[in-house]
């Protein structure tokens, strides 16, 4: 029997089952114990677990970040929790230069088998250093694989497949996504190798991740009352690329659009149009379209954020076009 | 849990003028009548995102930036409104930019936790922990490159000493002798995490002292103490003596931001430290040495109350930047 939960509670059962399963996992972060977590995630977990594995980190992003590569490399199996992506770039150098690069660099003598999880992306009037969605610049990175969960199962399901991952794994929580409710299936095991469809359609390819997901099914939804059928497209791992999936999208659909909140500029949505370029060129009936953050630090004032950002209607304004 | 006694009120006689003492404490008031108005703009839904208010701390801006020169510089955290109230800005433009709207500060597009004011020389509330202190030390080598006479003060919290731009920051105005002053504000929690928690040595004057730097410790609620300290501190940072270190030692009356259920600190706790505010000591003080009536304090407070409700007004007559100029200012040119 499916039961109902919402996204926060999805990722909450997730880490605590991680945690009573596997001694070797431990959460560690900034507020994730005494606080309760940011946002929730771990309430409660200080007094089941106690203050050795769930572990309060002092603001020191730079410092535990590497301490959790450190930790996974001497047999331990963190989960490493950043407040949001702007303070990862105080981490960066760490995972970047190290996580990313020890199993090759060592010749394949080190992994580091670590999950750090983040929260990403904008809609809550945080301004422009608490706003930002940097995935598509950690999916540039080879030697880690990057993980978007946009839905209730995928939320559930996502960690443990991680978890058990031998390589680092970095996880982008949608903050827009934290109080989305859905039906859990009975078998909400999911892997971490493919995209999925979550709307079938003909005519167009929406192809997007993350908090953008719920945005580009709204945009479907309006674009069936228009009479055109779209299908959604979840990239869910941005590294490595399902390619094939997508691919098999576009040659149903013959057109599609890529929907992304990182900035146009150097985004994920041009690596997705790039590989549709090399390998379904000829399967299109339109050049590839795209709807992505404006190139702008995300601002404050509600309007003026609500429209750097992808939105429905700007989604189906660029299917329309299509058929215009 | 940590229990963080509070020590005896600020007392003692007040060694100023009766005006100059009153128009520090006026700020202190207008700092408080400001956030507790944002406080219940934010629940009417007319203020988003986070909101940190400085209520419980206004001592510390209040006093310290009253020692320093219009032309130092400033440098601030999210938790800036009381820094950018006392340095001069005007308390519509502080209210506006919290609604978002055009007339803000920065025309709505930081909000709260970015205020930046070129005209009193407030380099940006910076929402990044620790991210202003590198700045500061560049504005630092600016000013000194250029043989001016101003110094740079940066505001942070204790929480952002725990991470590596405080220290590498440290190192290079103590190295390269800067005007910078190291304002450290202490209030034991950076959100949800006591100072034990997150430091292994909680004396943070002994850090600035591994850096081969002067620091000075100071009741952060007494506003008399912050004053004289950081009027001493400045002036030797601007003869050249190089980068100072103050640490104030204050706490945080409210929640970090608006959403936060203070599991980790007790009520009571709170509530002795409270005891301690710097507005009701400091009047008490003023009151005894004879500088203050409770007809002026009621003065003060009606005058702060009449230009929070024109702050207020402002802002809702205030517009909303057009969508056309979302890319504007990107670049200069
Ligand atoms: C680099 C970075 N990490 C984490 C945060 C989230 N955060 C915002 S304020 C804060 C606490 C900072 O404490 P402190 O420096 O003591 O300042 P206070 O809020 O007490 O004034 C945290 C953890 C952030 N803004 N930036
Ligand atoms: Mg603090």
């Amino acid at each position: 029997m499916s039961r109902k939960l919402n996204y926060r509670e999805a990722m909450r059962e997730a880490m605590h089952e991680a945690l009573t399963n596997d001694p070797r996992v431990f959460l560690m972060g900034e507020d994730v114990g005494m606080y309760g977590g940011t946002y929730a995630f771990s309430k409660g977990f200080l007094d089941e677990f106690g203050p050795e594995r769930i572990r309060d980190t002092p603001l020191s992003e730079l410092g535990f970040v590497g301490a959790g590569i450190g930790a996974a490399l001497g047999g331990m199996r963190p989960i490493v929790e950043v407040m949001t992506v702007n303070f990862s770039l105080l981490a960066l150098d760490q995972i970047v230069n190290s996580a990313a690069t020890f199993r090759h660099m060592s010749g394949g003598q080190f992994s580091v088998p670590l999950v750090i999880r983040m929260t990403t992306g904008a809609g809550r009037q945080l301004a422009a250093q608490h706003s930002h969605s940097l995935e598509g610049w950690y999916a540039h990175i080879p030697g880690i694989k990057v993980l978007a969960p946009a839905t209730i199962e995928d939320a559930r399901g996502m960690l443990a497949p991680a978890l058990a991952d031998p390589d680092p794994v970095v996880i982008f929580e949608h903050a827009g996504l934290f109080n989305m409710e859905g039906e859990l299936p009975d078998d909400w095991s999911v892997d971490i190798s493919s995209a999925k469809v979550r709307r079938a359609g003909k005519d167009v390819a929406i192809i997007t991740h993350g908090g953008s997901l719920p945005k580009a099914l709204a945009a479907a939804e309006q674009l069936a009352a228009a009479g055109i059928d779209a299908e959604v497209l979840d990239l869910r791992v941005l590294r490595p690329l399902d390619t094939a999936t997508i691919m098999a999208s576009v040659a149903k659909c013959r057109r599609a659009v890529v929907v992304d909140e990182g900035w146009r500029t150097g985004s994920l949505a041009a690596e997705v149009m790039a590989r549709i370029m090399e390998n379904a060129f000829y399967e299109l009936d339109a050049p590839v379209a795209r709807v992505c953050s404006e190139e702008v630090p995300i601002p404050y004032a509600r309007h003026m954020e609500e429209a750097a950002l992808p939105q429905a209607e700007k989604i189906v304004a660029a299917v329309k076009g299509f058929f215009a | 849990m940590t229990d963080h006694h509070a020590a005896a009120p600020p007392a003692g006689a007040v060694p100023w003028k009766k005006d100059f003492a009153l128009r520090l404490l006026a700020d202190m008031v207008r700092i408080r009548r400001m956030e507790e108005k944002a406080a219940e703009m934010y629940g009417a839904g007319k203020i988003r995102g986070f909101l940190h208010l400085y209520i419980g701390e206004e001592a510390t801006a209040v006093g310290a930036l009253h020692a320093l020169s219009p032309e130092d510089n400033i440098v601030a955290t999210y938790r800036e409104h009381g820094h950018a109230l006392v340095r001069g800005m005007d308390m519509g433009a502080i209210m506006a930019e919290m609604y978002g709207k055009r007339e803000g500060c920065a025309h709505g597009r930081g909000g709260s936790m970015h205020l930046f004011d070129k005209a009193t020389r407030l380099f940006g509330g910076n929402a990044i922990v620790g991210g202003g202190l590198p700045l500061a030390v560049g504005l630092g080598l600016a000013t000194k490159m250029q043989n001016e006479k101003r110094i740079t003060a940066c505001f942070f919290g204790d929480g952002a000493v725990a991470e590596g731009a405080f220290h590498e920051s440290m190192n290079l105005a103590a190295l390269w002798k800067l005007p910078v002053l190291f304002c450290c504000e202490n209030n034991l929690f950076g959100m949800g995490t006591s100072i034990e928690r997150a430091e292994s040595q909680t004396d943070l004057c002994v850090k600035a002292a591994s850096y081969n730097m002067p620091a000075l410790k100071v009741d952060g609620m007494d506003i008399v103490a912050v004053h004289e300290v950081t009027k001493q501190a400045a002036q030797r940072v601007r003869v050249g003596e190089g980068p100072l270190f103050v640490e104030y030692q204050t706490y945080r009356f409210r929640a970090h931001s608006m959403f936060d259920a203070e599991l980790y600190r007790q009520k009571a706790e709170v509530e002795e430290w409270k005891t301690r505010g710097p507005i009701h000591t400091f009047s008490a003080r003023l009151k005894a040495g004879g500088k203050l009536s409770e007809e002026e304090f009621l003065a003060i407070d009606a005058a702060a109350n009449s230009e929070v409700a024109a702050a207020v007004a402002f802002a809702e007559a205030g517009t909303w930047e057009p969508i056309e100029d979302l890319l504007k200012d990107l670049h200069t040119s």
